[in-house]
């Protein structure tokens, strides 16, 4: 016993170093294709060169005669098993069978067909050539507003006119506020076809141990626990007997938010060979067969006032889904409705959106998820109004925040806005650029005909995601605590985090409430036979969901070290100091390590109190969280060519509390970086025959670190009362608030030229034309 | 993304890998930049690779009779860096310098690109600017074809089977030179949407030799002579820029149409000019 107390130094908002990193950039983690297991096999998938063919004969004799060959399946082996999940419903929704392997028809270019298993990738990969498929190819559409044209084909036979859905949504009084309105804008928005690109491509290893009557799959997932349950579900065996481990994840970005096919194949054939089997996807395979992002067309009818004062907003929304339903595909533009009034307080809205089949592969959450297309849609028919009535972009906007006393603020799409003061960050981002020089400067550069263009976006968007009723399969999140007999903390979160850091931000909020240090805290997470049930990692929800269970069970766990610290100091209450129980009277102390012995130990009990020193929490909380903020963006285009460079990058995120800077500024510069892509370079295109015509990293541009602007990342912080912690989330902001603050820009440099609105992404040449067109 | 199987040889000398190329199916294996990744997507499935790295002097870089010879073997890296280079015919060592990132540029090779062809390759436009010549030899042949008669076509050169490049040859650069090279790289490749090298000489303020390469532009690099012409008859920059591409076949794609490359072709022509005319002394 000792009868120091030292003051404890809270880590919460401190600049720490990421826990995870060192394994990360020293070449020690374990990915999944590091993993290489006794008698493990290779799995090759033979995948439809077809958008859409039947399929009338497949002859695997010469594959299956290959050196190194055991098997060669196909949906003649597969067809009793269940059927890739979509876990979202909507009234009417035509959800296609979505089989494993395909039986007499493929849907898209890289839709599976047979895969080939031999001892080594080399032969399974040559082996794979030799699987014979007799196609005969159909029409393809791969376009949605194609797809929804009379005559076109249909992607699911039985569904002619490719419509999946129909959701309308609305709120207030939409015919009122039209017919109230002075001025009306109209704009057809598109958000493009994105590829997701994690660094690390999808793979599965799944190990069948017939002694255990149990399968051990390996898998680059988000989800572990969703996955075990939906790939039992597929096989038909007890989820009990699956165990999904998540090795470290080379990235996810919504892309492996997703149970498919290849997840239950590998299992399946492990079963059958009775050997581990490893998939890992190539790089052309991750572009045509992993989900995509977004693919919106977007029509917005903006209704206000001459002085600015919004009244309502219209959307038809057409959604390119893809062939089939993946884990959330037809979910994802309900989010973009429930934002679309973004940080705006008009009461009136309507949107109707058409869910539409086409010969693709299908779109699915990628970062933002819903969220980026309805910012892009808001703040850039914000803009298109502030020209229209020649006011100030800024002006406008401060004009229709949400008041600071109205929170919290209910939606027309009946959100409940959790707290805010969106004026505060487009306040600190236009004081940082200076934006009355700015606009200055401007002007002299168009005297000098110069194409100077400065472009805001404030945005807001939905994290903590979310609510459980909300969520197909929950949206809780769980945290156990377990003070290890010598007095070390591991954490268990349900969470399952791949490179967003809570490691680091977990084991902080642990240091702190424990007061223990934070080397002695280890996080743990992705084995569904160590951790205990959770939802995972996506929709910015990890820290402001899972990080509150994780408080929760702290404070369970706080009260019993208390009781044992009090027994042991013989004191009717202590407190927790500086890594000790103190009795406040005397001074006394027992550490942490004495405490957890005595718990362990259990030579004596305090009153009706059991041994050990374990805590489990599951949250459900209360509401979803609202970050916001503004970015700011200083362009410059070239006459000439169309180049646009970009002069500042000024981001102001308010996402709550902030546990770690560091950390928040990284997730705001990898979204930033993909919202960039978006703006200026990424777009996945298919051409009429549903051929993906970006489909190699030659073709398909993603933002390079050349290519990058300098951000100058900073903060608001206005709590959330959502959660103890106060925090909301940050994985998703840069992207959301990137891209129409780019061509909020880049149609603000071009404005002296009559130009209104660009879609994405912005390249040169389409500038350049925009160019020509306005000089012509 | 894993190729074909195929056997590789590593010759010790240049006649051992001449004897190896006169027949079979066989490629020669430089820095691997093209090759390996046409290989893994199986665009390319030779039985055979020879490599040319383990044969010694292949890539080196000699200055003799008023031209700079380097070997085919030369990378990027070393051209771009190369004293010799940069003293003598600094346009090739600038051209050098846009090529790829430093991985690729520490592998790839000179002899490789040319070889190789790609129309949105970088070296061309600066070969011809240069009128480079290249020696090619073969088991039983060893000729010499001038830049201008090499590119023939996308990924088609005048190689014929069984002939390696050996060495490029390049006139020392007068001290009243001046050069430039312009380049729009494309976003996700990196390559070449449109390259433009210029080589001028100016005496008493007046341009008495212009050379102008184009890369990117078209199915292959090629000689903007009409442009060249003009500025040798005393025409203004902007003028003779506006010429570059007249009458060449353009390329067209998802990231530039062919109108679009040809615009880029002059404004880059131009841009390449006034740097050229601010170098030449
Ligand atoms: C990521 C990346 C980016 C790149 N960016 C650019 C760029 O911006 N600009 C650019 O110009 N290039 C670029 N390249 C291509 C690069 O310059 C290659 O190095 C070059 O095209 C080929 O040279 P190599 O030595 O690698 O040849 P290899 O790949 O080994 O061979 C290419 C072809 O040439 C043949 N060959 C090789 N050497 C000889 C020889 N001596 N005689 C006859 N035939 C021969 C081979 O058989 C093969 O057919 C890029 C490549 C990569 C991978």
């Amino acid at each position: 016993m000792a009868t120091t107390i030292s003051k404890p130094e809270t880590l919460f908002g401190k600049r720490i170093r990421r826990q995870e990193d060192p394994r990360l950039i020293t070449g020690t983690a374990v990915y999944l294709d590091d993993i290489k297991m006794p008698g493990m096999h290779h799995a090759c998938i033979v995948r439809s060169p077809h958008a859409a063919a039947k399929i009338r004969a497949i002859d695997t004799a010469a594959a299956a005669g290959r050196p190194g060959v055991v098997a060669v399946f196909t949906a003649k082996d597969t067809g009793h098993l269940g059927a890739v999940p979509c876990a979202a419903s909507l009234p009417g929704l035509r959800v296609p069978r979505h089989d494993l392997l395909a039986r007499d028809r493929v849907y898209y270019v890289g839709h599976p067909v047979a895969v080939v298993v031999a001892t080594d990738r080399y032969l399974a990969r040559d082996a794979a050539e030799m699987v014979e498929v007799d196609y005969e190819p159909l029409p393809a559409v791969a376009d949605p507003e194609k797809a929804l044209a009379e005559g076109a084909p249909a992607v699911h036979p039985e569904w002619p006119g490719n419509v999946a859905f129909t959701f309308h949504q609305e709120g207030g009084n939409i015919e009122q506020a039209f017919s109230e309105a002075e001025v009306v804008v109209k704009q057809r928005i598109t958000s493009q076809r994105l590829i997701p690109t994690a660094l690390e491509t999808r793979g599965v290893v799944a190990d069948w141990r017939p002694g255990e009557n149990s399968v051990t799959l390996f898998s680059s997932t988000q989800i572990p626990h969703l996955m075990r349950t939906l790939v039992a579900g597929i096989l038909g065996m007890p989820e009990n007997r699956l165990r999904v481990v998540t090795p470290e994840v080379g990235g996810g970005f919504g892309s492996k938010l997703n149970v498919y096919a290849e997840e239950a194949l590998m299992a399946f054939i492990s079963m059958r060979i009775q050997k581990p089997v490893k998939w890992v996807e190539s790089r052309r395979e991750n572009f045509t067969c992993t989900i995509h992002g977004r693919g919106h067309v977007d029509y917005f009818e903006l209704a206000a006032r001459r002085d600015g004062v919004m009244l309502g907003l219209k959307l038809k929304l057409i959604q390119d889904l893809g062939a089939y339903h993946q884990l959330l595909t037809p979910a994802i533009p309900t989010l973009s409705v429930l934002m679309m009034p973004g940080l705006y307080k008009f009461q009136n809205v309507s949107a109707d959106i058409v869910g539409v089949f086409t010969n693709c592969v299908p779109t699915d959450a990628y970062r933002g998820a819903g969220r980026p297309e309805a910012t892009h849609g808001i703040e850039r028919m914000v803009d298109i109004l502030a020209a229209e009535l020649a006011m100030d972009p800024v002006e406008i906007r401060l004009k229709n925040f949400v008041g600071n006393d109205e929170f919290p603020y209910t939606t027309p799409t009946g959100l409940s806005y959790d707290s805010g003061n969106y004026a505060a960050p487009l306040r600190k981002a236009l004081e940082q650029v200076d934006y009355p020089a700015l606009r200055r400067e401007q002007a002299q550069a168009r005297e000098e005909g110069r194409l100077m263009g400065i472009g805001v976006s404030t945005y807001g968007e939905i994290c903590a995601i979310g609510p459980s009723p909300s969520m197909p399969a929950g949206g809780w999140e769980s945290a156990t605590v377990k003070i290890e007999p010598t007095g070390k903390v591991t954490v268990l979160t349900g969470a399952s985090p791949h490179g967003q850091g809570e490691e680091t931000t977990f084991a902080q909020v642990v240091a702190d409430e424990l007061g223990v240090p934070m080397d002695d805290v280890l996080v743990v997470h992705g084995d569904t036979s160590v951790v205990q049930y959770g939802i995972g990692t996506f929709g910015s929800r990890g820290t402001a969901v899972g990080g509150a269970a994780l408080f929760y069970a702290l404070q369970d766990l706080k009260a019993k070290v208390k009781k044992f610290g009090a027994m042991l100091l013989d004191a009717p209450a202590v407190i927790l100091s500086g890594g000790s129980c103190v009795d406040e009277r005397t001074g006394k102390s027992v550490s942490f390590a004495e405490v957890a012995a005595a718990a362990y130990h259990a030579k004596r009990l305090p009153p009706a109190t059991e041994p050990g020193l374990v805590s489990t929490h599951f949250w459900e909380p209360p509401n979803f969280t609202f970050p916001f903020g503004a970015h700011v963006v200083v362009s410059e285009v070239d006459r000439e060519t169309g180049d646009i460079r970009i002069r500042r990058y000024v981001a102001v995120d308010d996402c709550g509390k902030i546990i770690n800077p560091l950390l928040v500024d990284g997730q705001v510069h990898g979204g930033v970086a993909q919202g960039l892509g978006q703006a200026l370079w990424e777009q996945a295109v298919y051409d009429e025959n549903g051929q993906l015509i970006t489909g190699e990293l030659t073709d398909y541009a993603l933002p390079k670190a050349h290519l990058m602007p300098w951000i100058e990342s900073s903060h608001t912080e206005t709590p959330s009362p959502v959660n103890p912690l106060g925090v909301k989330g940050v994985g998703e902001a840069g992207t959301i608030g990137c891209s129409p603050a780019v061509v909020n820009s880049v149609v603000d440099a071009l404005s002296p030229l009559g130009v209104r609105h660009l879609d994405m992404p912005l390249t040169p040449e389409k500038i350049w034309k925009a160019i020509q067109g306005g000089q012509a | 993304m894993i190729p074909q199987a195929f056997d590789y040889s590593a010759p010790q000398s240049l006649e051992e890998a001449l004897g190896l190329l006169a027949s079979g199916d066989r490629k020669i294996l430089a820095g691997g930049m093209s090759l390996i990744p046409m290989m893994k997507l199986r665009l390319a499935a030779p039985a055979e690779v020879v490599d040319l790295g383990r044969i010694a002097g292949l890539d080196g870089i000699t200055e003799a009779g008023g031209f700079v010879h380097i070997g085919a073997m030369a990378t990027h890296h070393t051209v771009e860096t190369s004293p010799a280079v940069r003293a003598s015919c600094p346009l090739l060592a600038e051209t050098a310098s846009h090529i790829g990132d430093v991985q690729v540029r520490n592998m790839g090779t000179l002899g490789g690109s040319i070889a190789h062809a790609d129309p949105a390759a970088d070296y061309p436009a600066a070969l011809l600017a240069l009128e480079a010549e290249i020696r090619v030899v073969s088991a039983h042949s060893d000729r010499t074809v001038n830049a201008a008669d090499f590119f023939l076509d996308a990924f088609t050169t005048a190689l014929e089977p069984g002939e390696i490049v050996l060495e490029v040859r390049l006139p020392v650069e007068q001290s009243s030179e001046g050069y430039g090279y312009e380049k729009v790289a494309h976003p996700a490749s990196g390559f070449a949407v449109v390259g433009v090298a210029v080589r001028i000489t100016r005496e008493h303020g007046r341009i008495i030799m212009a050379r102008i390469g184009v890369t990117g532009m078209g199915p292959h690099a090629f000689r903007a002579r009409a442009a060249e012409r003009l500025l040798e008859e005393g025409a203004a920059p902007e003028r003779a820029a506006a010429v570059v591409g007249e009458g060449e076949e353009a390329n067209s794609d998802l990231y530039a149409s062919a109108d679009y490359r040809r615009h880029l072709a002059r404004i880059h022509a131009r841009r390449a000019l006034a740097v050229a005319l601010s170098r030449a002394s």
